[in-house]
């Protein structure tokens, strides 16, 4: 037994053991941070299937920003957690023996139909490209020559998701003070300012009874 | 004893496996039913990578690059969903959401 699958057998039982407490753990806080202990063992499995650009983007994207969103949400919401566990161990029996017969059945075909397969030496793909090359390297040659218009295609699924996930969370706050910039241009002089038609008065002379005292004094009034 | 390409879809097999209990277990928390769903894409994933290095093939690991895009965006979505679902529900119990009567 070598190196490698000393370190295979280690990240794969911390993966399993970080996994099953995913869907055990009391809080939804503890069940986020074992998912991001599972995806950091995943990246160190695929760090030994020399998949290297893979595993660091595991780790950027999903430790790094995925699994930040998910805590910021479970810290957010006031969930009551008793209200959560109710049935909890009802279903436990008929899940876990299904569990078992999934993972027992797809385990024995698996391990009797791949268990000669060795790895080649040189990979078909980049051998054609050439021996001498990287993961990274590899991938991004093949991103951006065959596989351009999907990646397009990725780009704007991801610009969907950022407006859908805007679009769905923004709402306007009823004791928000804010401003309405279209009804304040086009707003005009005459829906705030009324002039008031006055009689000439001459000096010296007592007015004639004025119709309204109140706007003689205020002969521009302003609306609020 | 060297690893093999069995090996890996083992793993795979009971990640897949343990997810699968996770959402039958999981009925009222809408939360762990989408980490989940998150296990399930990883283990997906985990495959794909194991036959692109066992097979010497790079295709297989651009899927898991598009894979890890969509399942992204999916989260991103869901959560947001969720978020909206609390403020409206005050819960979020899987059980409770039949307002469609479907």
């Amino acid at each position: 037994m070598d190196v490698k699958t000393g370190f295979f057998y280690l990240f794969s039982v911390v993966l399993l053991f970080a996994s099953f407490r995913v869907v055990t753990a009391r809080n939804p806080v503890h069940a986020v941070l074992f998912l991001m202990l599972a995806f950091s063992q995943a990246s160190g499995l695929w760090l030994l299937l020399q998949a290297e650009f893979l595993a660091m983007v595991l780790v950027l994207v999903y430790l790094g920003a995925v699994m930040v969103l998910f805590l910021f949400v479970v810290m957010m919401l006031d969930l009551n957690l008793d209200t959560l566990r109710q049935g909890f161990w009802k279903h436990f029996p008929l899940a876990a023996s299904l569990g078992a017969l999934i993972a027992l059945e797809m385990a024995a075909v698996l391990m009797s139909g791949f268990r000669t397969s060795e790895a080649p030496k040189v990979a078909a793909v980049v051998g054609q490209i050439g021996p001498q090359i990287s993961n990274s390297k590899a991938l991004g040659i093949l991103l951006y020559t065959e596989y351009l218009m999907p990646i397009q295609v990725a780009a704007a699924i991801l610009l969907v998701a950022m407006i859908a996930a805007i679009a769905l969370t923004l709402r306007q706050r009823k004791d928000s003070k804010a401003i309405s910039a279209s009804e304040q241009v086009h707003v005009r002089a005459s829906d705030r300012l009324v002039v008031l038609k006055m009689d000439a008065v001459k000096v010296g002379e007592a007015p004639k009874a004025p119709e309204e005292p109140a706007d003689a004094d205020a002969p521009k009034e302003t609306k609020s | 004893m060297t690893l093999t390409l069995g090996h890996y879809l083992s793993l795979g097999a009971m990640l897949f496996a343990l997810s699968v209990i996770g959402i039958f277990l999981n009925r009222k928390n809408l939360i762990v039913l989408l980490m989940a769903i998150e296990l399930m894409l990883l283990a997906v994933n985990m495959n794909f990578v194991a036959f692109s290095h066992y097979l010497g093939d790079m295709h297989g690991q651009v899927f898991v690059f598009f894979i890890l895009t969509v399942a992204a965006a999916e989260s991103a979505i869901g959560l947001a969903i969720l978020v909206l679902l609390f403020r409206n529900m005050n819960n979020i119990n899987v059980d409770e959401l039949d307002s469609l009567k479907g």
